[in-house]
């Protein structure tokens, strides 16, 4: 375990009478990618806002980089980038004006403004479409612009806010290349993504969050671990779906829920075989025969579908 | 300063937009010149009996100085839809996560419009020139008035600046402002003298700024004679610096209080 270097205690943030975050901790020791997963409305974002002294929490308090964000702000903002939901740079701008007006605004000479960006620009692969105007630039090239100007005041902590959402699948694996390759110049990441298959991929630990609380916490292969071992799916006739997930309840400690994204039961299959043959016991006895069985690893969908009871948008 | 710097970037940043984006500046350029035209060329002939000597019988003289301050105020509007598209677009989000002064981005975007501004009513008083206008006092008059308008479209801009933080949705913005301008312009002394209008309008007429900075405007420009009876030209300056400083009072801290809690 490496020094943390970001800590948040017990963090609430109230919107009227929802509660964005609930008491929510966390740590995040430095040099990893961090995922944060969880529905829509999660608290993901907000958390996000507090970390990067966008936002104050009505009580709790947050360390970034050594700083409390909330009676430290100023400091705290020397050592962090973001990049949020949106390409937040201009289009009639160039890539490399956008850049080193950001590295201006982060305190570096002209000079070295200039030096940085050139030095972002070249890591980003960005380098040939510098110097045009942003406008001219597809949706992966903005959001690489975007990172790239995130990156220029060389934070210690770069927070990403669903970094390739919107993005076309190529592009999608460029700017995972690219997040991969910041961690070993020592920065730490924390990412919120609605993509499963993203968090697997680039998180070394995930934070699972729902309704501003934190559900479960662990590398992606602790987290699939905890989900039981093996995952039982079973292809079930429409007809028979609600009486199939009504004799299903509690099956070693599990409950059936229905996947419609894979359009498949599935029970957390804790004891392995003896789930398996427990659950077609159960089938049998209420008369249902299912079409497809499998017993397989679980996978992150796995995961979210067993701690929130919701299901993912489908990675596109 | 490092303010000073980051007051810079961003005032340059805007500036830009300005420059790159040259149909907005062709637009806002050609409404205002546009509008001089047509008040000049549909009223004028009506008017030129209603107007005090001190404009010399030609109503450029007398509607120069008014629609200067019009479009001062006009000229104010841009920068409530410049901070809320920034802030639609993330850019604020961006700023605020940045280690740099809350009012840096208000100050740069501000300062942008105010120099936008100036090239505009330098434009339009050059055209007024061309067709005909002549001030009747002095260049340092004249200086003097353009400085005056443009001190008020700034402080007018930090209004706007609220407003653009505080509502979110664009077209509210323009249904809102436009609600609101539009009618103080045409009810004060930018196109006619208030004394036609009747009793209880021009009650209200005298003493609303859009006025007020126009009689100043006329006062520097074309003399005392042109103000309304028993108005001078210094009670007119220092009524119109008192309603600057009055705004900039109480819109700058509170558009850089809104800015502070804007979320995208």
């Amino acid at each position: 375990m490496g020094d943390a270097i970001i800590t948040a205690e017990r963090l609430v943030k109230a919107y009227g009478r929802v509660r964005a975050l609930d008491g929510l901790s966390l740590t995040v020791e430095q040099g990893i990618i961090y995922g944060l997963l969880g529905p829509n409305g999660a608290g993901k974002t907000t958390l996000i806002r507090v970390l990067a002294t966008l936002l104050r929490a009505d009580s709790g308090t947050a360390c970034v980089a050594g700083f409390d964000v909330h009676r430290n702000p100023g400091p705290a903002r020397q050592h962090i980038g973001l990049a949020g939901q949106y390409a937040a740079v201009d289009d009639y701008l160039t890539g490399r004006e956008n850049i080193e007006m950001t590295g201006r605004l982060y305190g570096l000479s002209r000079r070295d403004a200039r030096t940085r960006a050139a030095d972002v620009l070249e890591r980003i692969r960005l380098a040939e479409a510098a110097d045009r105007q942003v406008k001219t630039y597809s949706g992966g090239m903005r959001r690489r612009i975007d990172l790239a100007a995130s990156l220029v005041g060389r934070p210690q902590v770069l927070f990403l806010d669903e970094p390739t959402t919107g993005v076309d699948p190529a592009s999608r694996r460029d700017l995972w290349e690219l997040i991969k390759e910041l961690v070993h110049t020592g920065t730490t990441v924390l990412l919120t993504t609605q993509y499963l298959e993203e968090a697997d991929h680039l998180a070394d630990r995930i934070a699972v969050i729902n309704h501003g609380r934190l559900i479960s916490e662990g590398t992606p292969d602790q987290l699939k671990q905890r989900t039981g071992g093996s995952v039982l799916a079973l292809s079930i006739d429409d007809t028979q779906r609600e009486a199939a997930l009504k004799a299903l309840l509690d099956v070693h400690g599990g409950h059936a829920s229905f996947d419609n994204r894979r359009g498949k039961v599935v029970v957390p299959a804790s004891r392995g075989v003896d789930t398996l043959r427990e659950a077609l016991h159960r089938l049998d006895a209420a008369g249902i025969r299912p079409d497809d069985i499998g017993l397989h690893k679980p996978t992150l969908d796995d995961v979210f579908l067993h701690l929130t009871g919701h299901l993912t948008r489908a990675a596109s | 300063m490092s303010t000073a710097v980051h007051i810079g970037v961003i005032t340059k940043r805007n500036l830009l937009a300005n420059l790159r984006l040259p149909d907005v500046l062709v637009l806002s350029t050609v409404q205002p010149v546009t509008f001089m035209l047509m008040f000049l060329y549909v009223f004028g002939g009506a008017i030129e009996y209603a107007l005090p000597p001190a404009a010399q019988g030609e109503y450029i003289n007398w509607l120069l100085p008014g629609i200067i301050a019009q479009s001062a105020v006009f000229g104010s509007v841009p920068t409530a839809f410049g901070l809320n598209n920034d802030r639609a677009s993330g850019v604020i989000d961006r700023f605020r996560s940045l280690p740099m002064a809350r009012s840096a981005v208000l100050a740069g975007r501000t300062i942008a419009d105010l120099l936008r501004n100036a090239f505009i009513l330098t434009l339009q008083l050059s055209v007024g020139i061309a067709l005909g206008f002549r001030w009747q006092t002095s260049l340092f008059g004249m200086l003097a008035a353009l400085a005056v308008a443009l001190a008020f479209g700034y402080a007018c801009s930090w209004i706007m600046a609220a407003i653009g933080l505080a509502i979110r949705n664009a077209e509210a913005i323009q249904a809102a402002v436009y609600m609101v301008v539009f009618p103080l312009t045409l009810t004060s002394s930018v196109f006619l003298p208030t004394g036609t209008m009747p009793g209880w309008l021009a009650a209200f007429a005298d003493r609303q700024p859009i006025t007020i900075v126009s009689n100043t405007l006329r006062g520097l420009t074309l003399g005392e004679d042109a103000l309304p009876a028993g108005h001078t030209i210094t009670g007119e300056l220092l009524t119109t610096a008192a309603w600057t400083l009055g705004i900039l009072a109480i819109f700058a801290p509170l558009a850089v209080r809104t800015y502070r809690r804007a979320v995208s």
